[in-house]
């Protein structure tokens, strides 16, 4: 087509017009708030009344409150914060591909009416409302709720709501499984199971097939499913909050919401969202890269 | 073979459970007879419609939260929809490298946690964008900001399947391009525009996040926002009725869009029906 070359006058337009609202839109709200928050990092402080003062230029930003933060990050009692977060995140994501790997294979291997009606069931909690998830539990694990009253029968009696570790991990891995469970499911459906037979075939034990095709050829599948789920659960607070809502079980979103929403200390609050956002995008670079080597390899 | 996947079939059958179960029972408490969320003490509507003060029909904040919900849910719809529709046609066809740029920025809300965008809002509307104010207009822009993307690539999933042809056969027989989108495209489209509308509006109901960094306070509480406010406070099982009515709310989306998509596939002679009507709206290959 000669279009390409020099594309008629109202193409150069027509395109561009119908992408330009949500184009806009994604700029105002989406771009000029993520300056936003740097311009309140890197700016200073009221000296009077203590609040944020955006700096809008660039080149007048200060970094001295920032690094102060940041010092408090690596080596000051932010460090506890940072490190329950990430021991949490790597807990409930390690609990969560246990106990969903095996569901999503389970999944991949049924046909028809079955496979169905197990996925609409896998499918629910997605149109169930987080907040009525966790609420449903609070119910459950108050003193005098089903869940505390059955354990106790067993001998185990414990305060759960009341910052309890594993009551926040187990809450993230409830909250979260079902975002797991599809990705997985996804990459394990398209897997070619003849290719497990031959090696059943040619000798390989079930458990040998299993760790030498199936787990590498579903790997893309649990690396996404892990970034999905983790990167929304460094920013939880929610769960943390109903669950325990107490300084022993504090991760970063805590800290983050206490400082935007609570304090007088913006500033801190809106380094601490930068920490997060670059520590996560890190995260998700190393995923990209990965992903990339995986598919050159592939192809 | 056949044990190992018996020990399976069990593993998905208690994960059904433990994820559906409490949520069940949940929505029983919402008749219980007594003031408790944890200690069954029989069945009545006390908490729905019995109770002059607390009841969910009688008592004004909860009936606030609700409104608050749905009005947003609709406002999200109404602008969300029609601008990420836009966006993913005119990004599909665009294609240069400033396309590339925005379609970049679009993906970023996907991969960003909510409290970041959250905060980063909050703190544009009280620096910069003040003549926003804090509650439902701040609340609409944060709810469709974050539901535009998932507008796009749904749309955009269904634009790579129908391909340019069809357009392309209108533009041959005399449309001009609007005409071509208007009669051809839009219609084809429908699918992916009514999936992402249940889209939007359940992440928009099911929002705590974004709602609570920019909520002014009770008379801007969102459901999402009044079960987190009071779930720890000694609250009554009205609770659990008002969390209760959003989960139907939700099924009751789902169920009219897919009764809706089926009825159009089956007028526009797809094969799919119901089945396929499920999987265009769950986005899954059913």
């Amino acid at each position: 087509m000669s279009g390409q070359s020099s594309p008629p006058a109202d193409r150069r337009i027509f395109w561009p017009g119908l992408a330009l609202p949500g184009s806009l839109w994604l700029a105002i709200f989406f771009v000029v708030p993520a300056y936003t928050i740097a311009c309140v990092a890197f700016g200073q402080v009221d000296p009077i009344f203590r609040d944020a003062v955006p700096v809008w230029n660039p080149l007048q930003w200060q970094f001295s409150d920032a690094s102060e933060v940041l010092g408090s990050v690596v080596g000051g009692p932010l460090r506890s914060v940072f490190l329950r977060t990430s021991f949490y995140v790597i807990a409930a994501v390690a609990l969560s591909l246990i106990i969903g790997y095996p569901i999503a294979y389970y999944l991949a291997r049924q046909e028809g009416v079955r496979r169905t009606i197990l996925l609409a069931l896998m499918v629910i909690p997605f149109w169930v409302s987080f907040l009525m998830r966790l609420l449903a539990w609070v119910n459950l694990l108050e003193p005098e709720g089903l869940a505390s009253r059955f354990l106790r029968l067993f001998g185990i009696d414990q305060q759960w709501l009341n910052g309890n570790h594993l009551t926040v991990i187990l809450g993230l891995v409830y909250g979260y499984l079902p975002f797991l469970i599809l990705p997985l499911y996804a990459s394990l459906e398209r897997l070619d199971w003849r290719l497990i037979e031959a090696a059943r075939d040619l000798g390989a034990s079930s458990s040998q097939a299993f760790r030498r095709i199936t787990l590498p050829l579903s790997r893309a599948g649990i690396a996404a499913g892990t970034v999905l789920i983790a990167l929304p659960m460094f920013g939880d607070y929610y769960t943390n909050d109903l669950l325990s809502r107490s300084p022993r079980t504090e991760m970063i979103g805590n800290q983050i919401d206490f400082f935007v929403n609570a304090s007088s200390q913006k500033q801190k609050g809106a380094t601490l969202v930068l920490v997060l956002a670059l520590f996560l995008a890190l995260v998700m670079s190393w995923y990209l890269i990965r992903l990339a080597r995986v598919r050159r390899e592939a192809s | 073979m056949r044990k190992r996947s018996r020990g399976l079939s069990f593993v998905t059958g208690a994960y059904v459970v433990w994820s559906l179960v409490p949520v069940l029972i949940a929505v029983l408490f919402s008749f219980n007879d007594g003031k408790s969320r944890t200690v069954w003490q029989g069945f009545s509507l006390r908490w729905w419609t019995g109770d002059r003060q607390q009841s969910l029909l009688h008592d004004p904040t909860l009936r606030t939260a609700l409104v608050n919900s749905l009005v947003l849910a609709l406002g999200s719809i109404l602008i969300t929809v029609p601008v990420g529709a836009l966006l993913a046609v005119g990004l599909e066809r665009w294609r240069t490298r400033a396309a590339a740029t925005v379609n970049w920025v679009n993906s970023l809300p996907l991969v960003t946690p909510e409290i970041v965008m959250g905060a980063a809002l909050l703190i544009t509307f009280t620096n910069l964008f003040t003549g926003i104010p804090l509650g439902r207009p701040a609340q609409l822009i944060g709810h469709v900001t974050f539901s535009l993307s998932f507008v796009v690539v749904t749309v955009r999933a269904r634009l790579v399947s129908l391909g340019p042809s069809y357009e392309e056969a209108a533009r041959d027989l005399g449309a001009t391009r609007a005409q071509a989108i208007r009669l051809v495209l839009l219609p084809l489209l429908t699918p992916a525009i009514v999936a992402s509308c249940v889209i939007v509006f359940a992440s928009s109901i099911d929002d705590f996040v974004i709602s609570s960094f920019l909520s002014a306070g009770a008379s801007s509480e969102t459901v999402p926002v009044k079960i987190y406010s009071a779930v720890r406070s000694s609250s009554s099982p009205a609770l659990n009725a008002l969390a209760t009515v959003m989960v139907l709310l939700s099924f009751m989306a789902l169920a009219l869009t897919v009764v809706v998509l089926s009825r159009w596939q089956h007028r526009h002679g797809g094969s799919g029906g119901f089945r396929q009507a499920v999987a265009d709206v769950t986005q899954m290959d059913l």
